[in-house]
């Protein structure tokens, strides 16, 4: 049970720690962002005629570099910026100040060009022809992006070797189920060797072993072609499987950025211990061992026999089990790794 | 030398795959394409294309048959016979219909908006108008072309009318730049949506009743409508105004008969301020992202 969670080196919120293989950015990275924003004119209706009109910050000021081939998860609440963000990335939203370079391209001027060099996975809107065969769409960007013949094959086996992708092509895309018709989005934003992928939520909806499928593709293409991957997502496991670094957005601005086991350590992480005991009791109050006092750990939940306690995730869990083993009816235990979930929720929640 | 210099060109296109391209043939190749597989997904269900194309023959027919019935009971409309009417109709009906045909569901663009897939077109590598142009791009569509087509070939025979080359000339003049001004009021409709999501009605006001207006001689409306519609939204182009030379009619506003064959000239500005609303409504959009 993971002891190294605890020994986190994040540096918290505006260190970028770089720790992409090898190609390692000098300078500019390969994404820059300095002082990016984008503001909002929300206008609403408050009277019969009468209109309000606010100013709405959705991205607020941020900045942050990534360099080749690195595999960056960006996460927040919805509302928080996350899709503002990747839309100016690739260019289909214009910032409203700062300054924004993917490859050295200024998105918002160039966006035609960089969309040679960039593939884009909507989670929850594929790009995928309904009635047409798989295939059907991949020749599609095969001539849409002028892919020269021998590249588009290869990718094309590529990724129908990894994704699973043989016995789907001549199946009709509405036929497919998520996880198979997601497979084949991402194939699809891959035929052209972009340098960048940009995925919102690229596993939602989709099902365990969908999901581990899509993550191990993502995995493979990164070390093995060095694609740039930046992910957004809800599913925090996506983020702990793939990425050594990950950036929290809250309010449009960047709460951390670091690696995960640093955001541990910065949001105070508690992990869980699920005891049964033999009969329904009151909340298991431990003292701490220690001279300072306080309770070791705290009952969050009780039901019946059961209840759950948190504990500080740099602590070792064996003597708070020992002790709780000795003056209950213990049955049965288990110990639940930190919720980076919760991590994050208490982040939002202090944030000013 | 001359076998020297074929190489090396492939080998550019090799290693700068993205060359500079007119923006104007990279939309057609790419509303070529787009269209391309629309057309397969219609192949897909080949038993419902074959009763939509139908339908919409039968749907705009029912026009055609509405002027028909009007003229048991009379033998002029608004001083203008049965083959006269069918002539305005029949090329206000073709241009309209292949209008409809290349650009039918541009009035999509609000909901595309709306539901976010908008977004998906803008991280292509090829223009947006053009893959928005594209989009459900329906044979069926040639319903519409056909019955109007059909009416136009009653109102040639039927009609007695003293030939010129210039005049031959005239029609099919008539249906591409009636067409294309049709299709530039499509263009700005759409780019209308990008402020109000909600307005393809306003368009289809200007297309749909466009097109019925024009399927009537003008000397039945109001003159502050006739000129509406030459001088506001240029419709009277499409057919009004080149159809009345051929049938050696007056214009029932006064303007000289040269105005007959400037339809093509109309056509060309309107798409010039087509244009230009599109791409101020996209970069709206760009800007506000709603």
């Amino acid at each position: 049970m993971g002891d190294g969670t605890g020994t986190g080196t994040g540096t918290g919120v505006g260190t970028a720690t770089d720790m992409s293989p090898a190609t390692g950015a000098g300078g500019d990275g390969f994404i820059t962002l300095d002082g990016v924003e984008k503001v909002f004119q929300v206008r609403r209706r408050t009277g019969l005629l009468r209109r309000e009109r606010r100013e709405v910050r959705a991205v607020d000021g941020i900045s942050f570099r990534v360099a080749r081939g690195e595999m960056v998860g960006y996460i927040g609440p919805n509302g928080a910026g996350k899709s503002t963000t990747i839309k100016m990335l690739t260019g289909i939203l214009t910032p409203s100040g700062g300054r924004l370079r993917v490859a050295g391209i200024d998105p918002s001027r160039e966006r035609t060009r960089l969309a040679h060099r960039i593939g884009v996975v909507f989670g929850q809107r594929t790009t995928l022809w309904w009635d047409l065969p798989l295939r059907d769409s991949y020749r599609l960007m095969h001539r849409m992006y002028r892919i020269p013949d021998r590249r588009y094959r290869e990718n094309l086996d590529r990724c129908v070797e990894l994704l699973d992708l043989a016995e789907l092509l001549e199946v009709p895309v509405r036929q497919l189920s998520l996880g198979q018709r997601m497979r084949g989005d991402i194939a699809a934003a891959l035929l052209h060797d972009p340098e960048v992928l940009y995925l919102d939520e690229p596993t939602i909806g989709l099902d365990v072993i969908s999901k581990a499928k899509v993550r191990q593709f993502l995995k493979e293409l990164n070390t093995e072609r060095g694609t740039t991957v930046l992910l957004t997502t809800h599913d925090l496991t996506d983020i702990e499987q793939l990425c050594n670094r990950v950036m929290v957005i809250d309010h449009g601005r960047l709460m951390y950025d670091g690696s995960l086991e640093g955001l541990h350590e910065v949001g105070e992480s508690e992990r869980m211990l699920v005891v049964d005991l033999e009969s329904e009791l009151p909340p298991i109050v431990l003292e701490s061992e220690g001279a300072g006092g306080g309770p070791a750990l705290r009952a969050v939940k009780v039901e019946g026999p059961r209840q759950w306690l948190a504990f500080p995730a740099a602590a070792s869990a064996a003597p708070l089990v020992a002790r709780i083993a000795a003056d209950y009816p213990l049955v049965d235990l288990s110990v639940r790794e930190p919720d980076i979930e919760a991590v994050i929720a208490r982040m939002y929640e202090s944030a000013p | 030398m001359a076998a020297d210099e074929k190489v090396p060109v492939t080998e550019v296109s090799e290693a700068f795959p993205f060359p500079e391209r007119s923006r104007l043939l990279e939309g057609v190749r790419a509303y070529g394409l787009i269209m391309a597989m629309w057309v397969r997904s219609t192949m897909a269900y080949r038993a419902s294309f074959a009763m939509t194309l139908f339908g919409d023959f039968a749907v705009t027919a029912f026009d055609f048959a509405t002027i028909l019935l009007m003229f048991t009971h009379v033998d002029a409309l608004g001083g203008y016979t049965l083959p006269e009417i069918a002539l305005l109709y029949g090329l206000s009906a073709t241009a309209f219909g292949l209008c409809d045909l290349l650009l039918g569901s541009m009035d999509r663009v609000g909901r595309r908006v709306r539901d976010g897939t908008l977004d998906t077109l803008l991280v292509r590598p090829v223009p947006v108008l053009a893959q928005v142009a594209a989009d459900r791009f329906a044979l069926r569509r040639l319903g519409r072309i056909t019955q109007g087509l059909l009416v136009l070939g009653y109102a040639l025979v039927s009609l007695d009318i003293a030939w010129t080359p210039l005049k031959v000339l005239m029609l099919p003049m008539m249906v591409v730049s009636g067409a294309a001004i049709f299709g530039a009021i499509f263009v700005a409709g759409a780019a209308f949506q990008f402020v109000a999501q909600d307005a393809s009605e306003v368009q289809n006001s200007f297309t749909y009743g466009g097109t019925t207006l024009l399927q009537y001689p003008p000397t039945i409306f109001a003159k502050d409508l006739v000129r509406g519609v030459t001088f506001v939204v240029p419709l009277a182009f499409v057919s009004w105004l080149p159809a009345l030379y051929v049938l050696d009619r007056e214009y029932p506003v006064d303007l000289p008969q040269w105005v007959a064959f400037l339809p093509p000239l109309v056509a060309v500005a309107c798409w010039a301020l087509a244009g230009l609303a599109w791409r101020t409504g996209l970069r709206a959009y760009r800007s506000t992202g709603s």
